[in-house]
């Protein structure tokens, strides 16, 4: 069986950096497995720009900001292998892939990194009533379709959801010459980032629908109209409020959920609200020598976020194929009131440079409340936020001073503000 | 005085802008802004909006049948269609480089329509 000091499970933005950053710390024996039939992951499809204004203080495209990484790994003569599916992967690092030019393939790897990203909820998620007609989309299988292999999915299109994926799909269509009638979306605020409700949507006078879902999708072998309702508190829908649409085509773009079949089968300690591995201040998971990034791990909104959660798997990777990493006391995180989840969730003092960044996402949106950071229950630092939404991913960054007195935990929540 | 708030649409951080302007309507000043830009924007959607565009032509002897394009600057919102209508006349050939030029000074802006990845030419 051949041995790879690290092998990294999925070429798109996160594996990519993970891969480019191991090689600098001199790690050359990597291989890259990738199931697509080119590297960059999901970057491919989204053509639109925004991209990279962290890492590389310019606005690309999806693909222009992947080719920098894809640059990076042939300069460096960094191994990796299209078309290729990871079907297994166990507690011992054996992995097991295949292709079409080397058949069915057990590897052996001192480091893995974990960085196969997300994939669409559909529409099977949340049980919409009606037939199953075609024109029924996620809004990311439609953006492929679109931008990649040329083919427009419909002429008059509602869209469910208000993520990042739905809003740039409704711009896009538009653009081509497509209706959009509308976007619903369940809660009270957008799941999409404020830009792209004002550049995607106000832009071209679509109408967001919040605090609506869709009903029913009317059409038996094609989508005929859609029903839409308003929804109460508890997000049932209220008699009355119905709205209808002839539309050819529905999109869902109602939420990604981190890929982690392989880390789930390798029984790997899993974090019910990221729906991703439970990782340590070196993104390692609960088994030794694995470490995941990006949206595997949590979804991002912000590749750059990706790009710098990839570049860290990948130091710590190396750190850990030169026996570097250290296991010594370790605290946990903790999520409290109004915090949906916190990235990492175990923290060793030891292996903390200079500082800590935790990662996390609100449950609701707040205005001029302050965030509240304990230690082992304490307060310990509050800070003002004048604004925090669910759709926007929040930090707060600790210096190691700061941290190691901890003993049991560190916990984040949000504290309205005394009248 | 008066105050006009805006998210700023320059990159994903979606910075919430306050503009303060005058009683002719001058800008006074741009706040909330995290980075230069911001300023920048602020004024420019008020007096003039301009947007990146971004869509795709048709190319031939690639891997796939789509090359995604960029304008090279913002141009006004309203000119949007236009250059649209202009994108879907072309159709270019592998090998395309990132960032080469496929229109030039569409639509009399002074902007260019460019490649916004490279593609190889396969068999």
């Amino acid at each position: 069986m051949k041995h790879y000091d690290l092998v990294i499970i999925g070429g798109g933005s996160a594996g990519l950096a993970a891969a480019v950053s191991a090689h600098e710390q001199g790690i050359d024996d990597i291989l890259i497995l990738e199931r697509d039939r080119e590297l960059g992951g999901i970057l491919q499809q989204c053509i639109h720009n925004g991209f990279g204004v962290h890492t590389f203080k310019e606005e690309l495209s999806g693909p222009s900001y992947a080719e920098r990484f894809i640059d990076l790994v042939h300069e460096n003569k960094i191994t990796y292998r299209l078309n290729t599916m990871v079907i297994h992967m166990n507690n011992s690092k054996i992995i097991e892939y295949v292709n079409p030019q080397e058949g069915y393939i057990q590897v052996k790897a001192g480091a893995i990194v974990l960085a196969m990203g997300c994939r669409e909820r559909t529409r099977g998620a949340i049980a919409v009533p009606g037939y199953r007609p075609s024109g029924v989309w996620s809004a990311g299988t439609a953006q492929r379709y679109l931008n990649m292999e040329g083919f427009m999915v419909g002429k008059k299109i509602f869209i469910l959801g208000s993520g990042d994926i739905g809003l740039i799909m409704a711009r896009r269509l538009t653009l081509e010459g497509a209706q959009v009638l509308g976007v619903a979306e369940i809660m009270p605020h957008s799941n999409g980032l404020p830009r792209n409700v004002k550049q995607c949507l106000e832009d071209f006078d679509i109408p967001l629908f919040l605090s609506h879902t869709i009903t029913r999708i009317e059409g038996l072998d094609r989508v005929e109209a859609v029903q839409i309702a308003q929804v109460d508190k508890n997000f049932q829908p209220i008699p009355g409020t119905e709205k209808e649409f002839d539309v050819d085509t529905v999109l869902f773009s109602i939420g990604l959920i981190p890929e982690n079949a392989l880390t789930e089968e390798a029984e790997i300690d899993m974090d019910l609200k990221t729906r991703g591995p439970k990782v340590d201040e070196s993104y390692q998971t609960s088994l030794s020598g694995v470490f995941a990034c990006g949206n595997v791990l949590h979804v991002h909104d912000l590749v750059d976020f990706v790009s710098e959660e990839g570049k860290k798997a990948g130091i710590a990777a190396a750190k850990h194929i030169k026996d570097q990493l250290v296991t010594g006391n370790s605290f946990k995180t903790e999520a409290n009131e109004g915090v949906g989840y916190i990235v990492p969730q175990i923290i060793h003092p030891v292996n903390v440079d200079t500082k800590i960044e935790l990662m996390f996402r609100v449950k609701n949106t707040f205005k001029n409340v302050n965030l509240v950071i304990k230690k082992d229950g304490v307060e310990f630092r509050k800070l003002k936020k004048k604004h925090m939404a669910p759709a926007e991913m929040e930090k707060v960054i600790l210096r190691k001073q700061d941290i190691e007195d901890v003993k049991e935990s560190i916990s984040l929540e949000i504290m309205e503000e005394a009248a | 005085m008066r105050k006009e708030e805006m998210i700023c649409i320059v990159c994903p951080v979606s910075c919430h802008l306050e503009i303060e302007m005058d009683d002719n309507n001058n800008i006074v000043e741009v706040k909330g802004n995290q980075c230069p830009r911001g300023d920048v924007y602020a004024r420019k959607e008020l007096t003039n909006p301009t947007r990146m565009l971004t869509s795709t032509v048709k190319i031939v002897g690639a891997m796939y049948d789509r090359l995604p394009v960029i304008t090279s600057s913002d141009i006004p919102k309203g000119s949007m269609f236009d250059v649209m209508k202009e994108i879907a006349k072309i159709e270019v050939k592998a090998p395309v480089q990132n960032k080469q030029v496929l229109i030039e000074n569409v639509c009399d802006l002074g902007v260019d329509i460019i490649a916004s990845r490279s593609m190889a030419k396969v068999d």
